[in-house]
């Protein structure tokens, strides 16, 4: 195996073919009717797919070091909290300012 | 008096049973790099990391705004979901060539890794020429930063805040690798600048990932 799959564009293009194919299912998902809820859940589900698609194989980041991936992982971590933090607000008397 | 000197002793003695050379071997010791990366490299993934934290303000800002509105207007009867589809696919398609051209810069083949980075500016431009048209066909249905004729004010102030500054991420992506072809036409390129402006353009896309689904799918 190629070390660290730099050398060739074989990871580059499964990544590109994957990403399409995980496209094509969310837009597919949007057609099909569904509970709102697991429609949701199933398109951040597939959209966290993709991240971790770009990231580990266009950004590298699966051949770098842990502690860069940190570095990388942390801001997800935070804005999970930030959105988790707010929602108590945004649904308290909905629709009332 | 004696007690001080025996405290004394001890933190000599402490002092000598750390191993200098083992602590400089350790990662975190001062002797070397802990995130493994040149600094210009690590400078990119802070500086995306602190990116990062921005359109996650914006995002979670528009969730707000949508949970408490209590109703949203449908998406899918506004916006056209083939030409948002077609705008993530070219940004997919230019994330692909920018890796193959992170990969040819690497391999020294500049000739590859200037038509690669052609491709990928192509991609973006694309893209953006996709946005205008989208943005136009939206404000000619009446839809401004303030008001719009779907009820939710806050659903075209969202989407014009939030498109429009990951436009502004890609408008000032294509002028980077704009920049970087050029200094790579000169020859006067490294195959790790490539890759530091690899990481932005990917960042860019990544970021359209989270857009695509929240905006117009969700």
């Amino acid at each position: 195996m190629e070390r660290s799959g730099h050398g060739g564009y074989k990871v580059y293009i499964l990544t590109w073919f994957w990403l399409l194919v995980i496209t094509a299912l969310e837009v597919s998902i949007t057609l099909v009717h569904m509970p709102k809820v697991l429609m949701a859940s199933l398109l951040i589900l597939l959209a966290l797919m993709k991240v971790v698609l770009i990231a580990a194989y266009f950004m590298h980041l699966r051949f770098e070091r842990l502690s860069l991936v940190y570095v990388a992982v942390t801001p997800l971590v935070f804005a999970v909290i930030l959105f988790f933090a707010l929602v108590p607000d945004a649904l308290r008397i909905p629709g009332i300012r | 008096m004696g007690e001080s000197t025996a405290t004394q002793t001890l933190a000599a003695r402490t002092l000598q049973e750390i191993d200098q050379e083992r602590v400089l071997e350790s990662d975190w010791g001062g002797g070397r790099s802990p995130f493994g990366v040149s600094w210009a490299k690590f400078m990119m993934w802070i500086f995306l990391a602190s990116d990062a934290l921005t359109f996650a303000g914006l995002l979670s800002g528009y969730g707000v705004a949508r949970l408490h509105s209590g109703t949203w207007p449908r998406q899918g009867e506004i916006f056209n979901l083939w030409v948002v589809a077609t705008m993530t696919f070219l940004l997919i398609c230019s994330s692909a060539t920018m890796a193959m051209a992170v990969g040819a810069a690497r391999r020294g083949d500049r000739g590859a890794a200037v038509r690669f980075l052609a491709l990928t500016i192509l991609g973006g431009l694309s893209f953006l020429g996709m946005q205008a048209y989208e943005w136009t066909h939206f404000i000619r249905e009446g839809a401004r930063l303030t008001t719009n004729p779907w009820g939710v004010p806050l659903f075209s102030a969202t989407f014009f805040v939030i498109t429009g500054f990951h436009g502004g991420h890609v408008t000032s992506g294509v002028l980077y690798l704009l920049a970087v072809t050029v200094r790579a036409l000169r020859g006067r390129y490294s195959a790790e600048g490539v890759e530091i402006a690899g990481l932005y353009w990917h960042f860019v896309d990544l970021v359209w990932v989270f857009i695509f689904t929240l905006l117009y799918l969700i």
